[in-house]
């Protein structure tokens, strides 16, 4: 077993390393050898261990020479970083729970996105936002084919699966198989609708709001707009339902 | 959007059919493969963007083109999808991609794309 854990590690090193760093790379595999000698499992490789890749290499030098020149201090970088790191769905949440409470911001969502984001103090800088509305009759779902196109100003980052090959090329010829992954099911009656985001707009799905909500407040129904239901691969939580519990 | 006013009166308004050019052409393209040749109906004209087939190559990608979201059935598209299905995709199409079709014309027929 413990052998086995360790050949496919080795496979999966050998396969991620790509042109000049595959010299530095086949001596890590060295560490396969403390296996032999009683140390259990290898150790997850530090950040400093793993591959130094063109772009990060880049990145580092740029980011060096902007703080050397003064250009950018580190207080500024850091502060960005934490602002990066601060944007998700609570943000296209927010939105989505105004839209279902207040039917003048709705119209003013469907007319401008972009602005009516704005409205609620997110920062959607250079996104041209539409907010795609699910209806008994048609179920909204955003995938990117060609790259990876996301709203990251409203849900942060994308995760790992929307990015895949698998779900980029299947959301837009199996639509229906793609959801039932995600165990949602669509009737045949209702139309799915897929957005290819292939250029300029970003999209945000605003699911149904559930049944029996009536008379919740803007954050109480906010928690019920989940990450994958904006993307559209599932439907908004039902009151009782959590994200980590589906069934709770 | 104000920013992204057409800089040219859109050449295309909702509702109308338009066929996808089909082309394969070497360089950067933002037209799926398998949305070329397509017919659809225009969803909506996002307003004009710069080019991003010039873009890619390091230039100012002016001037700008109007881009829309053009709507098609996805049983147009895949020849094995369920031929009863109401399902549809959306995808943006800058304007040279595409040439407005009558409805009567014999292609259309039998694969009009959506009402919207």
């Amino acid at each position: 077993m413990t052998k086995d854990t360790n050949k496919s590690g080795k496979k999966e090193t050998t396969h991620s390393h790509t042109g000049p760093d595959g010299h530095a790379h086949d001596h890590s595999q060295g560490h396969g050898h403390e296996h032999g000698h009683g140390h259990g499992h290898p150790n997850q490789p530090d950040e400093e261990d793993s591959i130094t890749t063109y772009h990060q290499v880049l990145e580092i030098a740029v980011r060096e020479l902007l703080v050397e020149k003064s250009v950018i201090d580190e207080a500024e970088l850091r502060s960005i970083h934490e602002r990066m790191d601060r944007r998700g769905p609570h943000s296209g949440a927010l939105i989505v729970a105004r839209a279902w409470t207040d039917s003048d911001y709705l119209q003013r969502v469907r007319e401008n996105a972009t602005e009516a984001a704005k409205e609620l103090g997110l920062e959607p800088m250079w996104l041209n936002l539409i907010v795609l509305e699910n209806t008994p009759e048609v179920h909204n779902l955003v995938v990117c084919t060609l790259c990876s196109c996301y709203p990251w100003a409203l849900l942060g980052l994308p995760p790992d699966w929307y990015k895949s090959r698998a779900y980029r090329s299947d959301a837009v010829h199996k639509p229906r198989e793609v959801l039932k992954r995600f165990g949602t099911e669509i009737p045949d009656d209702i139309e799915v609708r897929v957005h290819d985001s292939t250029a300029d707009m970003r999209y945000l799905v605003m699911p149904e709001r559930p049944k029996n909500t009536e008379g919740w407040d803007e954050e109480a129904l906010a928690q019920l707009v989940t990450r994958d239901s904006m993307i559209g691969v599932t439907k908004a939580l039902e009151p009782g339902q959590s994200v980590s519990r589906p069934d709770q | 959007m104000s920013e992204n006013s057409p800089s040219d009166t859109p050449k295309f308004s909702p509702g109308q059919t338009v066929k996808v050019m089909q082309g394969y052409p070497i360089g950067h393209y933002r037209t799926p493969a398998y949305f070329r040749e397509s017919i659809g109906v225009i969803e909506r004209c996002c307003g004009a963007f710069t080019n991003p087939e010039e873009l890619a190559y390091g230039r100012s990608g002016l001037p700008k083109i109007n881009l829309y979201r053009v709507r098609a059935r996805l049983r147009d598209i895949w020849p094995h999808y369920n031929q009863q299905s109401k399902d549809s995709i959306e995808v943006e199409i800058y304007e040279h991609w595409l040439e407005a079709i009558a409805t009567d014309d014999e292609h259309a027929i039998g694969r009009q794309g959506p009402e919207s």
